[in-house]
């Protein structure tokens, strides 16, 4: 069975593996089409029409779909491979090993916000930034300049809502679980935080051209596996009949085949360790 | 009401100019006051935030305003460009804004999310994503 890791635990030797299929994915260009087609979502989902990828409650199921495609891409490369997780809540710090030069590379230079150091930087040559919103070729960050890492308290508070979903099933919903660990709302604002603090890239509509969106959103599969452990009479909202949003049965664009229903359970995929 | 809105309007103008951010352009008191007319009719509930602007913003020309037709409208009616060129905007449910350039980051009118995306672009220009 495939296990996810938190990322602080892989070896050298993962870490190179990993590092090593995400390039092979961006020399082919299978990557570049993960990020095409995040954007198209962030782009269009809206809070007063048809709503899939974000602010809404398929938010979580539509990410859980695809990561595991993803994911399915890096094992073609190599079989071994599953995505680590980033606990942010922890490893909080420029300096964790996450930003090692040996994994995602540090932060970016403050002239041009460019990363400079690791398997990322633009100096190697294999990470060119194509599909993009602004003209600068390389990966930005900006880490620590806007936003701040939720805390771990601001987490367990937004575990213990029992509620999955609430209307308006969107980035105004209250005592919604989605809402606030996607961090519309909340004092941690949680999902969305992680992409402000990150800054660069991640803060755009192009996130997934940093490889720590991975990372960030695998821990965020991860939180939502955990709070069905803790809720297990809680189940996904709205369950049937709701306009502009995904419910229980109604299948997923882009795949057409796959409704959040089916992504509940991940351990047919994965498990977490 | 009318005379709040002015008041304010020229309340953030002397703020913005006082902060030395932003040289207002001629004229863009008109355009405010014109896109606050807008505002008026086509959103309820929020009184402030789609006011009109043209400035020069660290070097850049910014430009906003209200549209009630096309895609833009869809979008939370209000059409923004950089230096010409499009600027993605969109209007959440509680009337705050984000943008291409920020996308996790609410800010509550239209100027405030372009003159951050501006600090974001350090000079770089905005394109077309392809779809
Ligand atoms: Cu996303
Ligand atoms: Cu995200």
């Amino acid at each position: 069975m495939a296990v996810r890791k938190n990322q602080a635990n892989l070896t050298a030797t993962e870490k190179r593996t990993f590092v090593n299929a995400l390039l092979e994915l961006k020399r082919t260009g299978v990557y570049d089409g993960f990020v095409r087609t995040h954007d198209q979502f962030i782009m269009s989902d809206r809070d007063d029409s048809d709503r899939v990828g974000h602010r809404s409650p398929s938010f979580l199921p539509w990410h859980r779909r695809f990561l595991i495609q993803f994911e399915q891409e890096l094992q073609k490369v190599d079989p071994s491979i599953t995505l680590p997780y980033w606990d942010w809540t922890v490893d909080r710090s420029v300096n964790s090993s996450i930003f090692g030069a040996d994994f995602m590379g540090g932060n970016g230079r403050s002239r041009d916000a460019q990363v400079t150091t690791g398997p990322f930087a633009y100096s190697t040559g294999k990470w060119n930034i194509n599909v993009q919103a602004e003209n600068s070729p390389f990966l930005q960050r900006e880490m620590g300049a806007a936003g701040t890492l939720p805390t771990r308290a601001q987490v367990d508070a937004v575990l213990a809502m029992p509620v999955y979903d609430t209307a308006p099933w969107n980035s105004a919903s209250e005592g919604s679980f989605r809402n606030y660990l996607e961090g519309w709302r909340g004092a941690g604002r949680v999902h969305n935080n992680v992409h402000v603090w990150m800054g660069g890239h991640m803060a755009t509509g192009v996130s997934p051209n940093d490889p720590v969106f991975w990372l960030h959103h695998a821990h965020i599969d991860k939180l939502w596996s955990d709070w069905q452990r803790m809720h297990p009479s809680s189940a996904y909202l709205p369950a049937a009949g709701t306009a502009n949003v995904v419910d229980l049965n109604d299948t997923m664009r882009p795949w057409n085949n796959v409704t959040p229903a089916q992504m509940l359970d991940h351990s047919a995929y994965y498990t977490y360790a | 009401m009318s005379s709040n809105v002015s008041r304010r309007i020229v309340l953030r103008g002397t703020a913005a100019a006082a902060a030395g951010v932003a040289l207002l352009a001629t004229g863009a008191r008109a355009a405010d006051h014109t896109g606050h007319t807008m505002d008026h009719t086509g959103h309820e509930g929020h009184g402030t935030g789609l006011a009109a602007f043209d400035e020069v913003y660290k070097g850049r020309r910014i430009v906003g305003k209200p549209v009630t037709s096309g895609e833009h409208a869809a979008h939370g009616g209000f059409a923004v460009t950089i230096d010409g060129k499009e600027l993605h905007v969109m209007r959440n449910a509680d009337g705050t804004w984000i943008s291409v350039i920020n996308h996790y980051q609410v800010f509550p009118e239209p100027l405030s999310l372009t003159r951050a995306a501006v600090d974001k672009l350090r000079g770089a220009s905005l394109v077309p994503i392809q779809m």
